[in-house]
């Protein structure tokens, strides 16, 4: 076997071994039973291979997500013994949804930031990735530019942004001062506004994610469709909302899942400005701070976890049938 | 190609679609140019800010104010990389980030080679259990996970809190588990799409199993592995919720969740925390300028299929 040398390139499909050659129209030749028996040695080897990594991400991710959803139905305080859990019911969630003042403001500020999200960083994302898909002077330096911020952490942001933010030595208020004589503003300690003041940061970085995304999008749509569409006499704006948009469906999908999930995931930032309180409330901080506070009320941060569980699980499903989908192809 | 002939898609431009001259759509291509730079100018804004305030001196800027020039220094970084105790967290991001990255990528890949070449039973469900794992946000799984690093006993050799809570293993094993799906994924679409004639002619020369993608899928796969290792480092060393969930003591901590602590320890000196802040996102940015194309392509390997 010439496996020494250097690999032929995947591409190198024309001079396989002659006659045992695989049945082509699956790809994939062999089914259980009808290929070269497996030693012990092999199958072992097999067992291993697929079942390390499955029982880490079964043993570490599944199960505690599963132990979550139980443990949202019991009183606990975390510390004691298994045999001091209390089942309660359902009386965690009928608590989240009455008489825990931060969870409504949570979820509010959550949606508020999807929404945020998908109208502005989204959008020009999107715009974005069509002005710079095509033969562009410098299009791989603007490009660059905009995908900057995704590769800094969010809670690198955070501080990044205070330089802006910050009251007494942040430029913006020094600029607004010098401009219009403008009062100084605490932008991320104001509980009106510091959610919008976080949102242009967090927005900032997802932009150029969007971007990319649909950067790659672009390149796979056919460009005989927009030529069609051209010949047809249709105008830039209708080639892209009637012939290319459609094509995007995929990776549309893709983006709003990305969105979703980033929605419902957004964490550092607000926990690096103030710990998820006084106007940063979101569901991701209350679990946290639920959980590893000083408090430690398990269950009841259980059941915030198993609501951010569920609304992403409704997602990741999509997600992950319309990717596997494609993956099949 | 005759893509270039054609009236470009431009929202910006005045209504001349009808024409077909390239003439007419010169002030359009100014707009768009100029919208580009005034965007580009205003994202990279923030960054630049915050490295030129890093070597400008505190006293300078207290009394003149932000909005002026002058006061340049280096002294912002000497005393971030000392007072920060900025080494010991880089270690600490060091042990945690290579070790998750090298083991995600050898478990993601012995997954994606048996899913892709042997099993085609199991293929798409455990597909889906790996890909949705990766997914899952962090804090639904917070409390069990503690419990069960709590419960499992680690030599003292390994970890000083001899339990896998509070231990770098314990945050190298959930991000190997967080990110094999993800790679699993990315992967096996790789694995797929190699002739089977490859494995073949290895099983005719009687490779094992494990020889078969040691040396025959292995190396095929190394742009896929050079993207998503670019990837995962960045996402692993970028990490903030994990680290602060499951170590407990302050020496432990990766730098980027250290950074709140740098914070009261620079009080409000915002040059001091904009240096440490600059000198945190290096390895980053060498990501950015230097590995950029692997980076891109790993972003956008899962999402442009399909």
């Amino acid at each position: 076997m010439a496996s020494n040398g250097p690999p032929p390139p995947p591409a190198a499909r024309t001079d396989g071994p002659p006659p045992p050659a695989p049945a082509r129209r699956t790809g994939r030749a062999r089914r259980p039973g009808t290929g070269p028996r497996h030693g012990r040695a092999d199958r072992a080897a097999l067992a291993l291979m697929l079942g390390v990594p499955a029982l880490l991400v079964v043993g570490l991710v599944w199960l505690p997500a599963a132990a979550t959803v139980l443990l949202s139905f019991t009183r606990w305080d975390g510390i004691g013994g298994l045999d001091t859990i209390e089942w309660i019911g359902v009386q965690n969630y009928t608590d989240a949804f009455t008489i825990y003042p931060p969870f409504e403001p949570a979820l509010r500020n959550n949606l508020v930031w999807l929404v945020v999200l998908f109208t502005v960083p989204t959008l020009l994302g999107m715009f974005l990735a069509v002005l710079l898909d095509r033969e562009l002077r410098g299009g791989s330096v603007y490009q660059s530019i905009f995908y900057l911020p995704v590769v800094l952490s969010l809670a690198l942001i955070g501080f990044v942004w205070q330089l802006i933010y910050s009251r007494d030595q942040g430029l913006l208020n020094a600029f607004l001062a010098m401009v219009a004589d403008a009062p100084a503003v605490d932008w991320f300690g104001n509980p009106d506004i510091n959610l919008y003041a976080v949102l242009v940061a967090a927005g900032w970085r997802h932009t150029g994610y969007i971007m990319l995304l649909y950067l790659a999008g672009l390149k796979a749509v056919d460009p005989s469709l927009r030529e069609a569409a051209a010949i047809d006499g249709a105008g830039p704006v209708r080639t892209f909302t009637r012939v290319v948009f459609p094509a995007l469906l995929p990776i549309n999908l893709v983006v709003v899942v990305v969105t979703v999930i980033d929605a419902l995931r957004a964490f550092d930032i607000v926990w690096v400005i103030n710990r998820g309180r006084n106007g940063l409330e979101l569901i991701s901080a209350l679990v946290t701070s639920n959980v590893i506070g000083e408090a430690s009320r398990v269950g009841f941060g259980s059941a915030l976890a198993v609501v951010m569980l569920v609304i992403s699980l409704v997602f990741i499903v999509v997600y992950v049938s319309t990717m596997l989908r494609g993956a099949q192809r | 190609m005759t893509a270039e002939t054609l009236p470009e898609t431009r929202r910006t431009g005045p209504p001349t679609r009808r024409s077909p001259a390239r003439r007419r759509l010169r002030p359009a291509r100014v707009l768009l140019h100029a919208f580009l730079v005034v965007t580009a100018l205003a994202w990279l804004f923030p960054v630049l800010w915050a490295v030129v305030n890093s070597f400008r001196d505190y006293d300078y800027t207290a009394v003149h104010g932000y909005l002026s020039l002058g006061g340049f220094t280096l002294d912002n970084y000497a005393n971030a990389w000392n007072q920060g105790e900025l080494p010991g967290y880089f270690l600490n991001s060091l042990v945690i980030t290579v070790p998750a990255v090298l083991l995600t990528l050898f478990l993601s890949s012995c997954a994606a080679f048996v899913l892709s070449a042997y099993s085609r039973r199991f293929n798409l469900v455990m597909l889906a259990v790996f890909l949705a794992a990766n997914l899952l946000p962090p804090q639904a799984l917070l409390v069990p996970l503690f419990r069960l690093y709590n419960a499992v006993p680690l030599p003292y050799w390994i970890s000083g809190s001899g339990s896998l809570y509070d231990s770098h293993l314990g945050v190298v094993l959930i991000h190997t588990a967080f990110q094999i799906g993800f790679c699993t994924f990315v992967l096996s679409n790789f694995m797929r799409a190699m002739p089977a004639s490859l494995l073949e002619a290895a099983r005719v020369d009687g490779a094992t199993v494990f020889q078969q993608y040691w040396k025959v899928v292995l190396p095929l796969c190394r742009p896929s592995l050079a993207a998503l290792a670019t990837l995962l480092v960045t996402w692993i060393y970028n990490d903030f919720f994990w680290a602060l969930a499951l170590l407990s003591s302050g020496d432990k901590l990766p730098i980027t969740t250290a950074l709140q602590n740098l914070q009261s320890a620079f009080f409000v000196d915002y040059n001091l925390l904009s240096a440490g802040s600059v000198i945190v996102a290096l390895p980053t940015l060498v990501v950015f300028f230097v590995l950029q194309r692997h980076f891109v392509a790993g972003l956008t390997l899962g999402a442009s299929k399909g």
